[in-house]
């Protein structure tokens, strides 16, 4: 008898067979730092214990609807059951009989008809419920991983950021989610169905024990098949899902590298980095394919195989007397049923070692540790300028099994309201030291106290509110310049007015070159900020900080890209701020111009990771010759030229004689 | 020699409308069009594809045969009427099995295959569009988000990947299937034959706007997750800044909001999907219902016996299983398609500041000079910011470019670098328009160092090392591996010439200081180094490349004031034979230069030695003073 529905959806539960995408996930720092915690998000045990976490983790998630789905499918498998045994009535009491001519039975054959068109309608709603809840179960779960996983990044500090590239961060976002969740596709209906085997099993057990044992048989096998598929899928698979992380990572690098590799003509190079990684990806995705191959038709060879082992014995039985041939017809039949649900596990268990890997992969970003771990006091806002003091502050980092000093043994007390210039060489410490007080990390040793709390106990919100940092390099969002500067949705509680935001970009001495964009604080700004020269942008990242009127402004070279003559002015308006009725705030500044450095009230001089001297500019010059040489190397350097001028001034080198240039200086 | 000049009559002519090409979301092809580009950019698909789809052919008969031997094992083995004969069905037992398995391993060496050549021309086309992506010119790179453009190279690819690993064969293969099961019913029954495509006639009708639905819905998920993808990139390369400013909550509503809006359009693409897969469903049902109605009617006609409509209910089966497949199929095809309209949207976009390529003009190397005649240039729907700028870099010369923020030198350096052609006017390398010259002599001859200069994951002297070319370093010993990646091994002439530069510049101490010197990990974006130190790597890579003309936009601005002191010397000593253009804001470097150039709200004021014009009382004198005032 005909089975109505065998192909079901095949195409379907094929989707991301191990080749498609998948994820990425992460190198082996991340192993590393990523170790799964007891209570973390890692699946744990033997393979089967992992892949019924997966499962369970999964249907609990969003169990309303997944009962909804299995349940649809579960109506499908008994609908379709339903069907064939409706065809086989209809054949015998309604056909065979009309045909031989019988008038009541071509009388009914309407009756037969429309029955049979219900059926087929309930069995036609039952698939596009199990597909619609289905695909809201899978869209919701990945939703919820990609949010669970994006969320992690935020909270990550930037230490474990340095070392994972974005490219892999994006994979672990997109490629393992949809490794994840793959398993989810084919999940309700293979869960659903199970009906069809219970139903066809009890039937075939009532029918003959050995007929039914030898129907069963399919069942060990399919599980035999199945462990040696996955031990042979799940390496490929892992190998698949790293691959595409670092496929994604080189893309992601390159395309931020895009001016350089421009600009350095190495378009070729690039483009054979990234076609090394692409081959790689290709031949572990032909790797996995292969063992697909054949893992597949394998699958959907069995329940064809069953048929014929039950004709088989069931050929010996009869011989024997000990079952009827309809019996045996009747089994063949129910084997061809449970060839539905067998097909639709083989879908499941073929998606399950992506499944784990991609899960694996996200698991290893929930559970990285060294999130700052969140301060709880409150701390008001508001008032004057932050007292600083740094207390006995040092920093380590952890580099090639070494451990590196950055910082050390460094002792500041800041007064409120003080403009402090911390002056270095390239490499010193600098940044480091003032990324700790706007906590971007800890100190390995010692703490930083704000008004005599130590930062690490304030509350995030409070300490962003009080505290502003603008980095050397400026990062402009994808937005409006009003959302640049306010970091906050338009018409947000508390967000910034208009007015407080043009006062901020008038201090930051941007506020002409905003009036001019096209709509003004509406104006869309690009990722790169590309719209904004690199000075301009370096002001709308100094106006982002003032509009928060903080108490402490940590200014780290925050100006190389702006003029000289404009900076001056930048920060003689923040030391105006008490005339215009503002609390003057603290401010710390890393900065190289002398005529900057001279405007402050304490100058701290960095070297080597610990603080020289402490002092006023003059003082310093009188005092510290390291100090005296950084001040003064454009001063000598004018000098040591001016010397060497006159050495051989009868011969001045390389001065143009195309007069062409000197020409147009008219225009 | 300049060829240009008979092309193009300089000044006035203008080259391009700068509108600024855009990488699209899509491209507009329609599906068939879609297709037979995307097989054109990956002809690997096709490799051997004769062979594989007579395998496929072989086993998907295969998988026909078999329940036709079960058919015929039960009606002349078990249900004779004389009882069973035990060998007869072993024989059609053994044979059935042995075709089965004959058909397995055929459809196992279909999928292998498909694989093999899927996979080859999905690589292919990645690689080409992310190529693609970097001929792009500058302005068009930045009209998307990082992580969208990512998203073009690896998931939009994986898109594909299922359709045509699986797909394409298997509609084939269905249509296949289809026909002969239409061949089969007509030897039973032409009537129910008809009966049959009939009741198909109106799913097919449907199909077509049913599917056009599920195209749009594919493409918007393909889009979105796109989106998502840059929002996401956004957080994670913004990282620094959103916890400086505690904006960690609004950039995570942003993402939210990106990863719903991804949510729902999948939500709603598989909607139409059920339905126009139940769709399929319902037909294939319905039509056993109609069959058995039609055919007892035409048995009672006398048209058909009992055993022959069973036999055909049965075949109706082949018939609607195909059917319903290729619904499948093609929405999955909806989904491909989605996925190739993005990759092809980006092989598409046109390359505005074009390559002429192996045919372009190879200029000799050696000193360069370089010649602006009556540029004038405008960003994409700005205003013009150089208003007809001549200027001559003469060779062996250190220029300084300065100028107020926003006077256009930068501009000036991205002209003379080759990142953006004017809108009108021209640049000349040695008397031949920069349009002319082939991409590689061009970027041999001059380099750009940028105010951020970007490093790469891996060590400083790998770093370093990147961007050095054969010639410099004789024996073609580059700092890269036949898989692109940049090696350096210590103690290699590399390596060598690395510790070489970084003392020429007086960098030593420096490098002295870092962790592992010059193996110190730089990290992500080279984040573990300060601002500072990343632009000390550019310039080390810079000096390292050996071009002829040196262009340094603010290169040095956030070095300390000793330190861009010693490497304005070493460039110095080094310029000896070669050009440098310097754009600057400290004016120590206009100083030190041969010739400083004045650049005020798009046009050239002041060009001269820096003595000249400080004692001129123009524009540079002021800005000197107030330098000195500051600096002093």
């Amino acid at each position: 008898m005909p089975v109505p529905g065998s192909t079901h959806d095949r195409a379907h539960h094929r989707t991301r067979n191990g080749t498609t995408p998948a994820a990425t996930s992460n190198d082996s720092s991340a192993t590393r730092e990523g170790r799964t915690r007891p209570g973390g998000h890692g699946l744990t045990g033997s393979r089967l214990r992992r892949s019924a976490q997966l499962i369970g983790r999964g249907l609990r998630a969003e169990w309303r609807i997944y009962v909804l789905a299995i349940g649809s499918s579960a109506l499908f498998g008994g609908v379709t059951v339903l069907m064939s045994q409706a065809i086989g009535q209809v054949t015998d009491s309604v056909v065979v009989p009309a045909l031989a001519g019988d008038a009541e039975a071509r009388s009914r054959i309407w009756v037969a008809g429309l029955v049979l068109a219900g059926i087929a309608v309930t069995l036609a709603l039952t698939v596009a419920a199990r597909r619609v809840f289905a695909g809201y179960g899978f869209a919701n779960l990945q939703a919820r991983h990609r949010t669970a996983v994006t969320h992690q990044y935020l909270r990550l500090p930037m230490s474990w950021h340095r070392a994972h590239p974005t490219g892999q961060l994006l994979s672990n976002a997109n490629s393992d989610v949809e490794a994840a969740t793959g398993v989810f596709n084919p999940l309700p209906f293979a869960l659903g169905v199970v009906v069809m085997i219970v139903v066809a099993a009890v039937m075939l057990f009532r029918v003959d024990v050995w007929l039914a044992c030898a129907a069963l048989v399919v069942i060990p096998v399919a599980i035999v098949v199945n462990v040696v598929f996955q031990r042979y899928m799940s390496p490929a698979i892992t190998r698949a899902q790293q691959l595409r992380a670092e496929v994604s990572d080189v893309a992601h690098e390159s395309f931020e590298a895009a001016l350089l590799v421009k600009s350095l003509g190495t378009e070729d190079r690039e483009e054979r980095r990234f076609a090394a990684r692409a081959d790689e990806l290709r031949a572990a995705n032909v790797r996995v394919g292969v063992v697909r191959a054949f893992f597949d038709p394998v699958i959907e060879l069995l329940p064809s195989l069953g048929t014929l082992l039950v004709l088989g014995v069931g050929v010996v039985r009869i011989a024997s007397g000990d079952v009827a041939t309809g019996d045996v017809v009747t089994a063949a039949y129910l084997l061809t049923v449970m060839a539905v649900p067998v097909r639709a596990f083989g879908w499941v268990l073929g998606e399950l070692p992506r499944g784990l890997v991609g899960y694996e992969r996200i698991s290893r970003v929930l559970d990285a540790g060294g999130i700052l771990e969140p301060g709880t006091v409150h701390v008001p806002a508001g008032g004057a300028g932050a007292h600083v003091r740094v207390e006995g502050v040092g920093v380590d980092v952890r580099a090639g099994g070494r451990t590196i000093t950055l910082l050390d043994g460094v002792d500041l007390d800041l007064a409120p309201g003080s403009t402090v210039a911390v002056v270095g060489p390239t490499g010193a410490g600098k940044t480091t030291l003032v990324s700790l007080l706007a906590r971007l990390s800890d100190p390995t040793r010692g703490r930083v106290l704000l008004d005599g709390v130590d930062i690490r106990t304030v509350r995030p919100a409070d300490l962003t509110s009080r505290v502003a940092l603008v980095a050397q390099s400026t990062f402009i969002f994808e937005d409006s310049v009003r959302s640049n500067v306010t970091l906050a949705d338009d018409g947000e509680a508390g967000a910034p007015s208009d007015e407080a935001v043009w006062a901020a970009l008038r201090l930051a001495k941007v506020d002409e070159v905003v009036a001019h964009l096209p709509g003004g604080l509406d104006a869309p700004l690009g990722e790169r900020g590309a719209n904004l020269s690199g000075g301009q942008r370096q002001r709308l990242a100094i106006a982002r900080a003032l509009v928060r009127s903080p108490q402490l402004l940590v200014l780290d070279d925050a100006t190389s890209a702006v003029d000289p003559r404009v900076e001056q002015q930048i920060l003689a308006g923040l030391r105006s701020g008490t005339e215009r009725g503002v609390a003057q705030p603290t401010v710390v500044m890393v900065a190289y111009r002398m005529s900057s450095v001279a405007l402050a009230d304490v100058v701290v001089h960095v070297e080597s990771g610990r603080v020289v001297d402490v002092g006023t500019h003059d003082e310093l010059l009188a005092r510290d010759a390291g100090y005296r040489a950084l001040a003064t190397a454009y001063a000598q350097e004018a000098d040591r030229r001016a010397a060497a001028a006159e050495d051989e001034i009868d011969e001045p080198h390389g001065i143009v004689e195309d007069d062409r240039a000197t020409e147009e200086v008219a225009e | 020699m300049s060829t240009a000049a008979n092309v193009r009559p300089a000044h006035e002519e203008v080259v391009e409308d700068a509108t600024g090409a855009r990488i699209a979301s899509a491209s507009e092809l329609g599906v068939f069009a879609t297709l037979r580009r995307g097989v054109q950019m990956s002809p690997q698909i096709l490799d051997g594809i004769w062979v594989t789809l007579l395998l496929a052919v072989a086993a998907a008969l295969g998988r026909v045969v078999v329940p036709i031997a079960v058919q015929q094992t039960l009606d002349t083995g078990i249900l004779p009427e004389d009882g069973p004969d035990t060998g007869r069905v072993a024989l059609l037992v053994g044979v059935a099995a042995a075709v089965l398995v004959v058909a397995g391993l055929c459809s196992a060496f279909v999928n292998v295959r498909l694989f093999r050549s899927t996979e080859a021309g999905l690589a292919a086309l990645r690689v080409r569009a992310f190529r693609h992506v970097h001929d792009l010119s500058v302005l068009t790179q930045n009209t998307e988000r990082r992580g969208a453009l990512v998203s073009r190279v690896t998931s939009d690819v994986d898109t594909i990947s299922l359709f045509v690993q699986w797909g394409g064969i298997m509609l084939l293969v269905s249509i296949l299937q289809i026909g002969v099961a239409t061949v089969l019913m007509s030897v039973y029954s032409w009537q129910l034959t008809l009966v049959v495509w009939a009741c198909f006639i109106p799913l097919f009708l449907v199909l077509r706007p049913a599917q056009r639905r599920v195209n749009v819905a594919y493409t918007a998920v393909r889009a979105r997750v796109g989106a998502m993808l840059g929002a996401i990139s956004e957080s994670v390369v913004g990282a620094e800044t959103i916890r400086a400013y505690g904006a960690a909550g609004r950039t995570g509503r942003r993402i939210d909001a990106a990863v719903e809006s991804t949510r729902s359009a999948m939500v709603r693409a598989q909607k139409l999907v059920a339905l126009v897969f139940s769709s399929g469903v319902l037909v294939a049902n319905l039509v056993l219902s109609v069959v058995v109605v039609v055919g007892t009617m035409l048995g009672i006609g006398g048209g058909l016996s009992t055993g022959e409509l069973v036999a055909f209910l049965f075949l109706v089966q082949l018939f609607t299983g195909p059917v319903q497949m290729a619904t499948e199929i093609l929405n999955e095809l909806q989904n491909a398609v989605a996925g190739w309209r993005r990759v092809l949207a980006v092989v598409e976009t046109p390359v505005q500041v074009a390559d002429p390529g192996p045919g372009g003009v190879r200029t000799p190397r050696g000193p360069a000079h370089v010649r602006l005649e009556g540029v004038r240039f405008a960003y994409p729907g700005g205003p013009e910011v150089l208003h007809g700028v001549d200027l001559d870099f003469p060779e062996q010369t250190s220029v300084a470019v300065v100028g107020q923020t926003g006077s256009g030198k930068t501009t000036i350096a991205k002209l003379v670098t080759r990142l953006m052609d004017p809108t009108a006017g021209r640049v000349l390398l040695d008397g031949t328009d920069l349009r002319e010259i082939s991409g590689t002599n061009l970027r041999e001859r001059v380099v750009l160092v940028p105010q951020e200069g970007f490093l790469f994951d891996g060590t400083l002297a790998e770093n370093i090392a990147y961007g050095t070319r054969g010639t410099a370093l004789g024996g073609g010993d580059r700092a890269e591996s036949a898989d692109g990646a940049t090696t350096v091994t210590p103690g290699s002439a590399l390596d060598d010439r690395i510790v070489e530069a970084v003392a020429e510049l007086g960098l030593t101490d420096w490098v002295a200081d870092l962790p592992d010197g010059l193996r110190t990990d730089v990290g992500q974006r080279g984040e573990g180094l300060s601002a500072g130190e990343r632009q000390l790597v550019a310039i080390a890579r810079a000096y390292l490349a050996e071009a002829d003309l040196l262009v340094l936009d603010e290169a040095t601005s956030a070095v300390d004031p000793a330190t861009e002191v010693r490497i304005a010397r070493a460039l110095d000593s080094l310029t000896a034979g070669r050009s440098t253009i310097t754009i600057a804001h400290r004016l120590s470097t206009a100083e030190a230069a041969d010739l400083v150039v004045v650049v005020d709200q798009g046009e050239v004021v002041e060009v001269g030695p820096h003595v000249e014009l400080a004692r001129a009382g123009g524009v540079y004198a002021a800005m000197h003073a107030s330098w000195v005032a500051q600096t002093r």
